[in-house]
């Protein structure tokens, strides 16, 4: 039996661990639970990362052990792997605990399960009080009255827990937990710690029960919301502290559906222009995201009439906000109004406010708008902003920084598809020619690249006609670096403009250039034909490509010969 | 483990008594660099408790040896030193015994090991050293401890465990290491963990690096122990513990042009209590609070502490001398206390005006700082500290002697650690320098004092009168007198 658990080094006992249901397998049931277990019980000083495997791996070792009727077996070695101090690990020993409470019969889990998870609540240090918050969840639904109301005194404790992080705990799983309890228990229970969290000292736990806030609201009974829930919430979203606030924004479409139409329209709404108006600018990027989602989601009947009096107000006042991540969030879901408002408010009210975008000094605020330019497209049709447009984008293709020029031009064939041929090839194919002799290769690449998908778009006759000609053209420009230019994109085109155009106006300036004094070229000439071999005719080949790359394969330069060698076994043209 | 070349000693502790702590100190233990003896792990439950015969002159001490940090744990079990050579040295308190009532608060070395080691940045051709700068504990999360050190640039979080078993038994090699022959395999073992001697490990944990462009002066973690910051001359930058591929800079005072700068941060520190609080003090003797609740750029301040200059006194080292060196909440959160060259002020977080208390540490000096400023000592930057119950506070000054300053009592001390004058057990003497013309016969003249031995880093126990004092290489540990 060749298998090997070995402690010598991290990688030997990680790979060990990998290889841990091998082992148990080899073990057999008994031994896996009489010897095995204990042994990883005792080893969780280990490395992290050898732990976290372990973590994982005993979630998925029931039918190991023996099956479900000796699934406890598992629990020590998960518990002591549930107090370790590397929150990873501890955060993998709970998700596999949830997965093998489910296998524990409903005796196991109060006799074995149960016990484990209020150890750990009452547990000396905040590592394995802050895993019992996990836990409650799973047992609670299936365990006897008596220890339900347990379970409910272990997290109530736990949520006034001296340490935060175990009160950080306890906020994040009380939303989980609210869910299994039943409705009464909510209203008596979970509301009173809700509130306790949500006005903790701490901000770094107030801010967690924004979360938890919407799975209440969830469970409750419309009626109840206003009295139970809500002044929590407007006290959220006005607190003192800009990340809580922030939390609020984040989780705005979430707590609107929680809470019902009516209550976003008495309250949510105010909220939301104020988050809107914030002073802070994190909390008011975190708004702007929402904007386009908030407006969907507004009760339909007078969801016009809100958005024109309240929302949009504080949407015109964004677009010229000082802050350029507030902006470009903005510009990413501005466009989504049009359809919500509308053709007629889209050209009066949304228009002028694309167009201020257009014009913004940040370069990403412009990228945004033109990247959902579709949107747009749908309810007015492009042309209302290609005035605008057309400036915007030259500048952008201009840009100093070459990442901002990358952006645009992979928006260049949705921008065509939307503009038409005749537009495009009026005022942006010399952009995209231009791109080609670009002193950055990923923008070169990215040229090239962006040349297919057009031909993919407007067809070969049109390839033939239009682009073909000019990256032709390259092949005789004094850089070397524009040679090789020409060479990418008739590998990109090839397959595109077909068989005619390929054999008939590429090929030829190919092996024209396997000629070129420089060897960079004249390997790629061969890599080339390589790539376009497939394209050509069998005569071609034979007559035309194949004594080219012989000639290549005698090169003096020794990766022009290799590549050439290359071709040709790939071709078969040996 | 300290290598050959570089040795520890240890020496004693004193006290305080009379109204909490301000008369006799007794020296417990101290411990110099270098020491004879090889601190490795096995054998330092012999060498660790250094008999003073042993000590050597601590000229032979090199510039790797200098303490350049000191702090005790939350518990005041551990207390942690950092030295110009990278090392760190953690020492164990003595478990009480009554058998030996007279090491009372004793303590020996834990754990050593080499947090920095010295780095060349290729890009700015700039060395960078080794030195801890700062070390901050956190409170104890679980049986192991934690802390974070800093050299100029990169912040690291050791973690400091101790393993007790072993496993034996392998399937592919014996128990003496040999790896067995796989055909004389013949069934699968699994190992058993056999009890072995006890072994204090140290780990990095974490290793949070390429934040800074200026040097790292202080590190504080946040009371959510969630965060932490880490503090260049211009900058702020927000850590959370768990993770290092990214910080948030939270202050940054570098102004557009570099010609224009004028002030640099000193020093800071998150309020003990109030997670979402942090004072930062600057080299132009000002204090700012920041409340990050309310941005997340806290480049506004919410309060803003500076005592108005007195014209009359004021000279050329003016602005030097009002630089603030260190700065510290009190532990109920209620003052910040300030260390500036000459004095030690208490600020009431509710007065921004002006000190509540000025304390003056070594005011003999004011003659003197032409000369100070001519051998840079003028820019040596001294540390303050609480204790415990914030009724007295501790500052170091030259010629080994450390001040302390009863808040109620308005009494004051001067106290000197030297291993010439003072032997374990023995009460700690106050000294006096003289001013005037006339030096009465135990007190010490201005123009004798060393300015070469100078205390800069000291530490208060968080709840007993003990205290952790660094002079050059030799670290001293006092504590109040037993009755």
């Amino acid at each position: 039996m060749n298998v090997k658990v070995a402690i010598l080094s991290i990688q030997l006992r990680l790979n060990s661990i990998k290889k841990l249901s091998t082992i148990a397998l080899a073990l057999g049931v008994e031994r896996t639970r009489t010897e095995l277990l204990p042994f990883l019980t005792d080893t969780i000083y280990d490395e992290d990362e050898v732990l976290l495997a372990l973590a994982e791996q005993l979630g998925n070792f029931t039918m190991l052990v023996g099956g479900p009727e000796y699934v406890h077996c598992l629990l020590p070695p998960l518990e002591s792997l549930a107090t370790v101090e590397e929150t990873v690990v501890r955060d993998k020993a709970v998700e596999s605990l949830r997965k093998i409470s489910q296998e524990h019969s409903p005796v196991d889990l109060e006799v074995h399960f149960e016990p484990l998870v209020k150890r750990l609540a009452s547990g000396d240090w905040f590592t394995s009080r802050t895993s019992a918050c996990g836990l409650f969840s799973v047992c609670y639904p299936r365990v006897s009255s008596t220890v339900k109301a347990e379970i409910r005194q272990h997290f109530r404790t736990l949520c006034s827990d001296d340490t935060p992080m175990v009160r950080r705990a306890a906020a994040s799983k009380l939303g989980e937990f609210a869910k299994v309890l039943e409705l009464d228990y909510v209203k008596s229970d979970i509301i009173s710690l809700f509130t306790a969290l949500a006005s903790d000292e701490q901000d770094s736990v107030r801010l967690l029960a924004v979360e938890a806030c919407v799975s209440i609201a969830t469970l409750l009974p419309q009626e109840d919301l206003e009295t139970l829930v809500m002044p929590t919430l407007r006290q959220a979203a006005e607190d003192k502290s800009w990340r809580v606030r922030y939390m609020v924004a984040d989780k705005f479409s979430e707590l609107q559906k929680a809470v019902g139409p009516e209550i976003t329209k008495n309250d949510l709404v105010p909220a939301f222009q104020n988050l809107l108006k914030d002073c802070e600018a994190e909390v008011r990027a975190a708004a702007a995201n929402k904007v386009k989602e908030f407006c969907e989601n507004l009760p339909e009947d007078n969801r016009e009439q809100i958005i024109m009096t309240h929302i949009l107000p504080c949407v015109k006042e964004l677009v010229s906000d000082t802050n350029q991540h507030v902006k470009s969030a903005l510009a990413s879901v501005i466009m989504g109004l049009s359809t919500i408002l509308g053709k007629d408010n889209t050209i009066e009210h949304l228009l002028p406010l694309f167009l201020a975008q257009l014009k913004d000094e940040c370069p990403e605020v412009r990228l945004n708008i033109i990247s959902n330019l579709d949107c747009v497209n749908e309810v007015i049709g492009i042309r209302q902003l290609s005035q605008s447009l057309l400036p915007a984008i030259v500048e952008l293709a201009e840009d100093a920084k070459w990442r901002v020029r990358l952006a645009i031009i992979e928006y260049m064939p949705l921008l065509a598809g939307q503009l038409g041929v005749e537009f495009f090839d009026e005022k942006l194919n010399t952009l995209c020619m231009a791109w080609l002799i670009d002193h950055v290769y990923a923008i070169r690449e990215a040229a090239t690249c962006n040349l297919m998908k057009l031909v993919e778009k407007f067809g070969a006759e049109w390839a033939q006609n239009t682009i073909v000609p000019k990256v032709l053209g390259m092949a005789n420009d004094p850089n070397y670096l524009h040679r090789m230019t020409t060479l990418f994109c008739i590998n990109a085109l090839s397959e595109a403009c077909g068989q005619d155009i390929t054999t008939k106006q590429m090929l030829p300036v190919v092996l024209k250039m396997s000629n070129d004094q420089v060897a960079n070229v004249r390997f790629n000439v061969a890599k080339s034909l390589q790539k376009i071999g497939p394209v050509l005719d069998s005569n071609a080949l034979q007559t035309e490509v194949k004594p080219v790359l012989e000639k290549l394969a005698t090169d003096t330069d020794m990766d022009v010969k290799y590549f050439a060698q290359e071709a040709i076994s790939v071709l078969a043209l040996a | 483990c300290v290598g050959g070349s570089s040795e520890r000693h240890i020496y004693c502790l004193w006290v305080f008594k009379e109204s909490g702590a301000m008369t006799g100190w007794e020296q417990v233990c101290s411990f110099q660099d270098p020491e004879p003896a090889d601190l490795s792990m096995e054998e330092e439950s012999d060498t660790r408790k250094i008999n003073n015969s042993f000590l050597r002159d601590h000229n032979y001490a090199t510039e790797a040896d200098i303490i350049s940090t000191v702090e005790f744990n939350s518990s005041g079990e551990l207390l942690a030193t950092g030295d110009k050579g990278g090392r760190v040295v953690v020492f164990q308190r003595e478990q009480e015994s009554k058998s030996q009532p007279q090491r009372r608060g004793e303590y020996n070395v834990y754990s050593t090991f080499q947090s920095h080691e010295p780095e060349f940045d290729y890009l700015k051709s700039l060395e960078i050293e080794e030195k801890i700068n700062k070390i901050k504990w956190l409170p104890q999360q679980n049986a192991a401890y934690f802390l974070l050190s800093t050299n100029d640039k990169t912040v690291k979080l050791w973690k400091i465990s101790e393993r007790d078993k072993r496993p034996e038994g392998y399937n592919l090699k014996d128990d003496d290491g040999r790896i067995r022959d796989p055909s004389t395999i013949t069934s699968l073992r699994v190992p058993v963990l056999q009890p072995m001697d006890l072994m204090v490990e140290a780990t990095a944990r974490r290793v949070f690096s390429n934040a800074h462009t200026y040097h790292i002066n202080s590190i504080s973690v946040n009371s959510d122990l969630q965060t932490y910051i880490s503090t260049d001359d211009l900058r702020v930058n927000l850590w959370n513990l768990e993770i290092t591929d990214r910080s948030f800079n939270i202050v940054d005072i570098k102004p557009a042009n570099m010609e224009e700068l004028t002030e640099v941060i000193t020093s800071a520190e998150f309020h003990p209590q109030q997670c979402h609080t942090f004072a930062y003090s600057s080299s132009k003797g000002s204090i700012r609070l920041c409340d990050m609740r309310e941005a997340a750029l806290c480049d506004k301040h919410c309060k803003y502490f500076e005592e108005p200059e007195d014209p009359s006194t004021r000279s050329f080292f003016s602005e030097i001398i009002s630089s603030i060196s260190d700065v510290k909440f009190s532990h109920n959160g209620r003052y910040l206390m300030t260390r500036d060259y000459l004095t030690v002020k208490v600020w009431d977080l509710q007065m921004e005006n002006k000190p509540l208390e000025t304390y003056q540490v070594h005011d003999y000096l004011r003659g003197k700082l032409c000369s100070l400023y001519e051998n840079d000592c003028i820019f040596d930057k001294f540390e303050c500290v609480w204790n415990g119950s914030d009724s007295v506070i501790m500052t170091g000054s030259y010629n080994n002697f450390f001040r302390m300053f009863d808040r109620n009592t308005k009494r004051d001390v001067t106290l000197e650690a030297s291993r010439e004058n003072s032997k374990p057990r023995a009460i700690l003497k106050p000294r006096k320098v003289c001013v005037g013309g006339k030096r009465r016969k135990d007190e010490i003249s201005v123009d004798s004092l060393d300015f070469s031995k100078k205390i800069l880093h000291t530490t208060w126990h968080p709840h007993e009168n003990i205290i952790a004092v660094a002079a050059t290489n030799n670290l001293y540990i006092f504590q109040d007198k037993v009755n």
